[in-house]
């Protein structure tokens, strides 16, 4: 048994995104129906010749018929799927392998969530009926996250003030960007004391080191590679596709150490390897990673191979993820500025690589490492916490391999 | 020979100060201090903390043939509390476990019933005492739980002190009521009672005095209890017995517990008597009723791993007494913007009794990994069905990460969450009780406790958390009795 990736086998020819934020007056389904319709018209086709489709959600809605009810889809498949907040990602990959596998034609992935009409702070979480008595542990999701913290700075000697600087820095490099992105939730800079000094939600975290809590819809049309330039000029290419779902030991072992994510190691490995990265720092042009928190975005840069072990929160202070630095990282604002529709972010990732890579992202935010030469972006999408997650990585290009 | 094997009592942590009180209502000033149940006890739960310092010596549980739970402040009607306090114990299925509720004299009942049993007995008196604000019941009041083993002389497990006496006389007097569900109790003119009380006691301690064949001069430690602060303090000291003998009631520093006051003063005497020692604990209340003890050469080496004077120093600094009426329900605040806490479903709770009450984890017999909670599939070697039962309730841990959730639902918040590696192998993540935000630090030592998390829908979830390991409390029981 092996995994065999399907390097350039399928590329994406259309996407749409809405914007993310607070939709007060719009529904699950007005979502939907406007990224569906984005992605459809950057396409240049229509709904109708979708022949199949898989839809994300987390917790707006189950089974297919959430989408086939909101587009009127008449009589097609359409497969709901849920990875916590990989869900978007997850909609993608299964989308690709259908193409891949030759069952269809055209496939999309759309992936959306309605948070804001909870009333709630945070994550509202879905109502799983499980033990209900407490005897897990559970937590909310920042203090789940911010766990990572304590444990990275005692390994690694920083005291918890120098690693508070470290991811205050994250969160204020994704407000920069997603400033600089018209469809982002925030869209402010926001000074680096006012992030240090907000309020306190779990742990070492303030509120500037959460994502934001938002609704939003994105999707993405699928076809094969050899399809695509009927479709688009400028279509990216699938180079990989990673997914995997940790033995959720993390909590249970106490050799995990909360300084990485293992799982994030193992799909990143699998991803470089079926695309053939072997420098992902040189070769990148830009990575989307999952923000949730800004301890999660220091420790996956190590994951993901973007650092050095123990030295990412170096890498962050000298600005090498920033817009203008050697790798930027979340361009688009991340969740934290562009904000976390659990089922849409996935796709959301996509949506800034599919803009970058084909030089459509405004100027003020445009990657300058395209320009310079590099082809390929990764994303990165995890769901779930320290020790127990689910993780996906994929690498898409703009060209073809020779 | 027959009398008492074990015993332990649990003073809650926390304390709140009578001037305190005093400030926030603009009353007269009160002295001292009274023991608070946290946000997350009830009197199961510090039913179950007093019976585990009890049975720390673990050839003692398979032993017990019953368990009697006596409150006045049931944390359940018609459903019993016993039962959860049996689960957490993990006695044998076929040891009885029944409350004695209602009223404060239960703990007297629970005791003399255990006494008189024939099979070694373990009754715990737990009682979580509360008044309207200000009120003397309030300020007067305190929690807490003891627990007793009664039973006959066994290998390892010595009579402590033995029974020497006992007797009862019932009286029905209107000195103190309370309708089910009302907030607080109503009491008669304290100075009606007071004679009758006097004359009650006398009786009950001369027919106990006259059975043991002692005179009052034999008695070296009188305890008395009761609600009625001043017929107590008259009894102590008409009683007769000589004036050194009679011993302080600890309402200034922890309150009167009420139905468990008898046996945390009876705690503590026997944490501090000497062998050979007469103790006539009286207690007073619709009646009155005297147990006659004398302390034996096994007391010394058998006390409680957690001494009643060593829990109330590792007590807490005064409280905040908006914190405390908000605990108790007086003080309704705004919750977070969050969804309601979710309540126990019946079934997987009770498919997880082991786990979820007696905190039984696993250990793999192919590689040696501890899981918590309990697998069928080893995390380490994956061995499918090959895991053996893993008490960890004496297991203490050691603080891996930890976070302070201000987001998360709790009666007290922010809730303080440590992930806890274990002696011996095994991690698990709770919360972190009996603690500030200063105890949750990377290295910290913890060990558990058995907790009501918190009450959803109407259903009571019983969980365990870690609390910090406190200076002042003795025992490391966790490698000489339980390796």
């Amino acid at each position: 048994m092996s995994s065999h990736g399907i390097r350039d086998r399928v590329a994406i020819v259309g996407m749409g995104c809405t914007p993310f934020g607070e939709h007060w007056t719009r529904s699950a389904d007005d979502l939907l129906v406007d990224a569906v319709g984005e992605a459809v018209t950057s396409a240049g086709i229509t709904i109708d010749d979708i022949d199949a489709f898989w839809f994300g959600t987390q917790a707006s809605g189950v089974s297919g018929l959430t989408l086939s009810r909101a587009l009127r889809l008449p009589h097609k498949p359409v497969t709901r799927v849920e990875n916590m907040c990989a869900t978007g990602s997850e909609a993608l990959r299964n989308a690709c392998y259908a193409v891949a596998s030759g069952a269809y034609d055209v496939a999309m992935a759309v992936g959306v969530e309605k948070l804001k009409d909870s009333g709630m702070s945070g994550l509202s979480g879905t109502a799983i009926p499980g033990a209900g008595d407490d005897s897990r542990g559970e937590v909310t999701a920042p203090a789940n996250f911010s766990l990572l913290a304590p444990a990275y700075a005692a390994k690694y000697g920083l005291a918890e003030e120098e690693l508070k600087d470290v991811i205050t820095r994250i969160a204020w490099k994704n407000h920069v960007n997603g400033a600089r992105n018209p469809r982002a939730q925030f869209r402010k800079e926001v000074p680096l004391e006012r992030i240090r000094s907000a309020p306190i939600v779990a742990g070492m975290l303030g509120v500037f080191d959460c994502s934001g809590v938002s609704d939003g819809s994105a999707a993405a049309i699928v076809v094969r590679a050899e399809d695509a330039y009927k479709y688009t000029d400028r279509p990216i290419f699938v180079k990989a596709l990673s997914f995997v779902a940790g033995p959720a030991d993390g909590l249970l072992d106490p050799e995990y150490d909360f300084t990485t994510f293992p799982e994030v190691v193992a799909s990143a490995q699998e991803a470089y390897r079926q695309a053939g990265v072997t420098d992902p720092r040189a070769e990148l042009a830009l990575a989307e990673v999952h923000d949730c928190f800004t301890p999660t975005e220091l420790v996956l840069m190590e994951d993901l191979g973007f650092a050095e072990r123990g030295q990412a929160w170096k890498d962050v202070t000298s600005g090498s993820f920033d817009l203008d630095g050697s790798l930027p990282v979340n361009p688009d604002g991340g969740l934290k500025a562009f904000g976390h529709p659990i089922g849409a972010s996935g796709l959301r990732m996509m949506f800034e690589a599919w803009l970058q890579l084909r030089g459509e992202a405004p100027a003020e935010r445009t990657v300058k490492s395209v320009a310079e030469g590099r082809s390929l972006a990764l994303t990165h999408n995890l769901g779930g916490g320290p020790g127990e997650c689910v993780s996906f990585v994929s690498i898409v290009g703009s060209e073809l391999s020779a | 020979m027959a009398g008492l094997i074990a015993y332990g009592a649990h003073v809650p942590y926390h304390r709140l100060a009578r001037a305190d009180v005093a400030a926030t209502l603009g009353t007269p000033p009160g002295r001292g201090t009274r023991a608070v149940a946290g946000y997350d006890e009830d009197t199961t739960s510090m039913a179950v903390e007093a019976a585990r310092v009890a049975l720390a010596r673990d050839c003692l549980r398979p032993r017990i043939g019953q368990l009697f739970l006596a409150t006045a402040a049931p944390a359940y009607l018609d459903k019993t509390n016993a039962t959860a306090v049996h689960a957490a114990l993990r006695l044998d299925e076929h040891v009885l476990a029944v409350d004695m509720a209602g009223s404060v004299r239960s703990g007297l009942g629970a005791l003399v019933t255990a006494a008189r049993s024939a099979v070694p007995t373990l009754t715990v008196l737990s009682d979580l005492r509360t008044g309207l604000p200000g009120g003397s019941d309030e300020v007067a009041g305190g929690d807490g739980a003891a627990a007793f083993v009664f039973g006959g002389h066994r290998n390892g497990a010595p009579v402590l002190a033995e029974l020497l006496a006992h007797d009862t006389v019932s009286d029905e007097i209107l000195d103190r009521w309370r309708l089910p569900g009302a907030p607080a109790s109503r009491a008669w003119e304290e100075r009606f009672a007071e004679e009758i009380y006097v004359s009650l006691a006398d009786k009950a301690l001369t027919a106990a005095l006259d059975q043991a064949g002692l005179d009052r001069g034999a008695i070296d430690h009188l305890i008395v209890s009761g609600l009625h602060a001043r017929a107590c303090a008259t009894v102590r000291r008409t009683a007769g017995a000589r004036p050194e003998a009679a011993v302080p009631d600890l309402t200034g520093v922890i309150g009167n517990a009420g139905t468990a006051q008898p046996g945390l003063l009876l705690a503590d005497v026997l944490d501090r008597a000497k062998p050979g020692e007469v103790i006539a604990l009286v207690v007073l209340g619709d009646g009155a009723g005297v147990v006659l003890l004398r302390t034996t050469d096994a007391l010394p080496a058998h006390r409680s791993t957690r001494p009643v004077a060593a829990q109330i120093t590792a007590g807490s600094a005064p409280m905040p007494y908006a914190t405390y009426l908000s605990w108790r329900g007086l003080l309704d605040r705004e919750p977070p913007r969050r969804p309601d806490p979710e309540p126990p479903y019946a079934p997987p709770a009770h498919r997880r009794t082991a786990w979820k009450y007696g905190f039984v984890a696993s250990r793999c017999e192919k590689c040696g990994t501890r899981h918590l909670p309990p697998d069928r599939v080893c995390t380490s070697c994956r061995s499918v069905d090959a895991m053996t039962d893993e008490p960890m309730e004496h297991v203490r841990g050691t603080v891996a990460t930890f976070t302070v959730d201000r987001l998360a639902h709790t009666p007290s918040p922010p809730m303080l969450v440590v992930v806890v590696d274990y002696d011996g192998g095994g991690r698990f993540r709770c919360q972190l009780t009996d603690a500030t935000e200063a105890d949750a630090v990377i290295g910290a030592r913890v060990e558990m406790t058995f907790r009501r998390t918190v009450t959803a829908s109407g259903i009571h979830n019983y969980f365990w958390k870690a609390r910090p390991v406190r200076t002042g409390e003795t025992g490391d029981e966790t490698e000489e009795t339980h390796g």
